[in-house]
């Protein structure tokens, strides 16, 4: 056996992060992009913009500013210590905070073109047969839209898996609480176990692999001119 | 008739150019004109079929969609009997739509879309799913998508639908616009089976006038955002003073009612007097049409129409002439339509029907007013019996 109880528990802590941070980026992540790719005011591009900036920042600026955030002479840090008696910094809580914004383009980028492309007529139709926002949201927007829901959910758990920079700053490394995959990794570097070191990498690489090829296949079955979007 | 005329409908809607939208239509500045503005105020029979016809950009689609509360008009009143349905949103005014391009969910089958509006139906008074799977005739539709179906097919399921959620009132904008003159005839007819055997108002926006007249019982004539005029389809389609008596494809509708049948020349007689005794084929002639061999019975109604153009007038009665429906009227209206030609209207029984001479005929003959005078009508069609 290859793997030791550190780097099983910081599979588990990574598999746990990324599945609780899928979830609520899927829950805050919809009706987000939802009212991005509807919304015409001017407030909308500066929202975007905030969404996207994950995807050009530097990790450790996040991680960064995240952590002052965090702190308990910080409204966010002393809020949620207020509120669960913990604090953010160097906890899974915190962690999942983190990477709930790291993350959050991943998630709200492939639903908003998914959303722009639904065909609102369909909306409508279904108001007129009585159906509320939540009914319709639940019956025609996501059968309609779950190719872009797909993408959004493996795409947002792909990349929580592999997060470093942020963890490393806002986490630290505690082993069983918020040591994860890549910084586990990165300790075996420094210890120069190449063997372990190899273990994981090639496990994550064959992972996000594995979860692309997937995800391609199933955009591919379900193509774009089949059900609910507008004839490009 | 005025009791029955429950629906009132009361709608303003302004749209501003695009550039003020945001700030005139606030201040309604009035020295901002409105790029097109809506105002209407109708009351519309609570039974039966309303066309409401007009030229395309007349405001027909936004005047439906204000009715089903999908645009928000300025000011809108609308009741349907004691229910005033203008403050509640679309999907509580329990009103069905059927849009010109069907909507149908391209995710669910023909029975899942069947399906979708039947589990959120209004009430439990409404037709039953294989009810409307017969009026319609897609029961053999039902398994597939809807995007193997054809334009008229996809209109039929559309129905359907818009009928399973035992709608208040039935909306229709221009269902058979993307549909080829065949599958055309077929809704009709599915519309009219729909419309005898389910009790609600339906509301029909149109600007094919064939449509409006074989389905339509109450007419609204809508142009350039106004009501031009509205009434009764039959008296619409004779008053002279409408554009539409004007047409090149003028004509009017009569109901009438079948008397008899000679199966010996394979005709079936007509009468135009409805409360007339059955049973006298012949016996007042003047006042019947004959027609090819229907398949309905004594008594059964029929709506036929006449074209203008395909009527002429006759002092005495022609007895040689290969013309067989020759009525016995008074005119009752006389109009010029231009220098040549004008339009003389006559009663038959309570019916009006109109004729389209010329000038130089309306002298030669001395017509006026009062006048008793023969109609030789070429050809009836009929709008709603099927041939044999």
């Amino acid at each position: 056996m290859n793997l030791l109880d550190s780097d099983i528990s910081a599979l588990w802590l990574t598999l746990q992060l990324a599945a609780v941070t899928t979830a609520i980026l899927m829950v805050v992540g919809a009706p987000l992009a939802w009212w991005l790719s509807r919304s015409t005011s001017r407030f909308a591009s500066v929202i975007e913009a905030t969404v996207a900036l994950p995807l050009i920042l530097p990790p450790t600026v996040i991680g960064f500013y995240l952590l002052i955030a965090f702190s308990p002479d910080n409204f966010l840090g002393s809020g949620w210590l207020a509120l669960t008696g913990q604090p953010l910094a160097f906890t899974f809580s915190g962690l999942v905070v983190g990477s709930v914004i790291y993350s959050l383009p991943f998630v709200v980028q492939p639903l908003q073109s998914g959303f722009q492309h639904f065909d609102h007529k369909l909306l409508e139709a279904a108001e007129t047969m009585g159906a509320g926002t939540l009914d319709r949201f639940i019956n025609l927007i996501i059968p309609l839209t779950r190719r872009a829901f797909v993408t959004a959910a493996l795409l947002g758990f792909a990349h929580t898996m592999g997060e470093f920079g942020v963890v490393l700053m806002i986490g630290g490394n505690i082993p069983g609480e918020t040591q994860v995959l890549s910084i586990a990794l990165y300790d075996h570097v420094e210890a120069l176990d190449y063997q372990r070191a190899h273990w994981l990498a090639g496990g994550l690489l064959a992972f996000s692999f594995t979860l692309l090829i997937l995800l391609y296949g199933f955009n591919r079955q379900h193509g774009v001119s089949k059900a609910g979007v507008k004839q490009l | 008739m005025s009791k029955d005329k429950n629906i009132q409908l009361s709608v303003e809607h302004y749209f501003f150019p695009k550039k003020c939208v945001q700030k005139e239509r606030v201040k309604k500045d009035d020295s901002q004109e409105a790029d097109f503005s809506l105002v209407i105020k109708a009351q519309l029979p609570n039974r039966g079929i309303t066309a409401i016809y007009g030229p395309s950009g007349c405001g027909k689609t936004t005047l439906l969609r204000c009715i089903a509360g999908l645009e928000i008009a300025e000011q809108c009143q609308l009741s349907i009997g004691d229910i005033d349905l203008a403050s509640l949103p679309t999907k509580h005014r329990q009103l069905g739509y059927v849009f010109q391009e069907n909507r149908l969910f391209p995710h669910l089958s023909v029975d899942g879309n069947l399906e979708f509006s039947y589990k959120r139906r209004f009430s439990d008074n409404g037709p039953s799913k294989q009810q409307v799977i017969d009026w319609l005739d897609i029961e053999t539709l039902l398994d597939r998508k809807p995007d193997q179906l054809s334009g008229g097919q996809k209109q039929r399921v559309s129905i359907a639908r818009a009928l399973l959620t035992a709608p208040r009132c039935l909306l229709l904008d221009e269902p058979l616009a993307g549909v080829d003159s065949k599958a055309r005839n077929l809704i009709l007819q599915h519309m009219k089976t729909v419309a005898d055997n389910l009790k609600i108002p339906m509301v029909y926006v149109s600007h094919n006038l064939d449509e409006i007249t074989r389905l339509a019982d109450y007419l609204m004539i809508m142009d350039q955002g106004r009501l031009v005029a509205d009434g009764a389809l039959l008296d619409m389609l004779s008053r002279l003073d409408l554009d539409l008596t004007r047409q090149e494809n003028a004509a009017v509708v009569l109901n009438t009612k079948i008397v008899g049948h000679d199966d010996h020349y394979s005709l079936t007689q007509l009468s135009l007097g409805l409360d007339l005794n059955l049973g006298s084929v012949g016996s007042c002639a003047d006042t019947q049409l004959s027609v090819g061999r229907l398949c309905g019975e004594a008594g059964d109604t029929v709506r036929v129409r006449i074209p203008c153009r395909d009527v002429s007038i006759a002092l005495e009665k022609p007895s040689q002439s290969s013309i067989l429906n020759i009525l016995s009227g008074a005119i009752t209206d006389i109009e010029l339509v231009d220098g040549a030609r004008a339009i003389v209207k006559t009663d038959v029984l309570g019916q009006s029907i109109l004729a389209r001479i010329t000038r130089k005929s309306l002298e030669h003959l001395a017509l006026e007013k009062g006048k008793s005078v023969y109609l030789q009508i070429k050809t009836v069609a009929l709008l709603s019996e099927t041939l044999v």
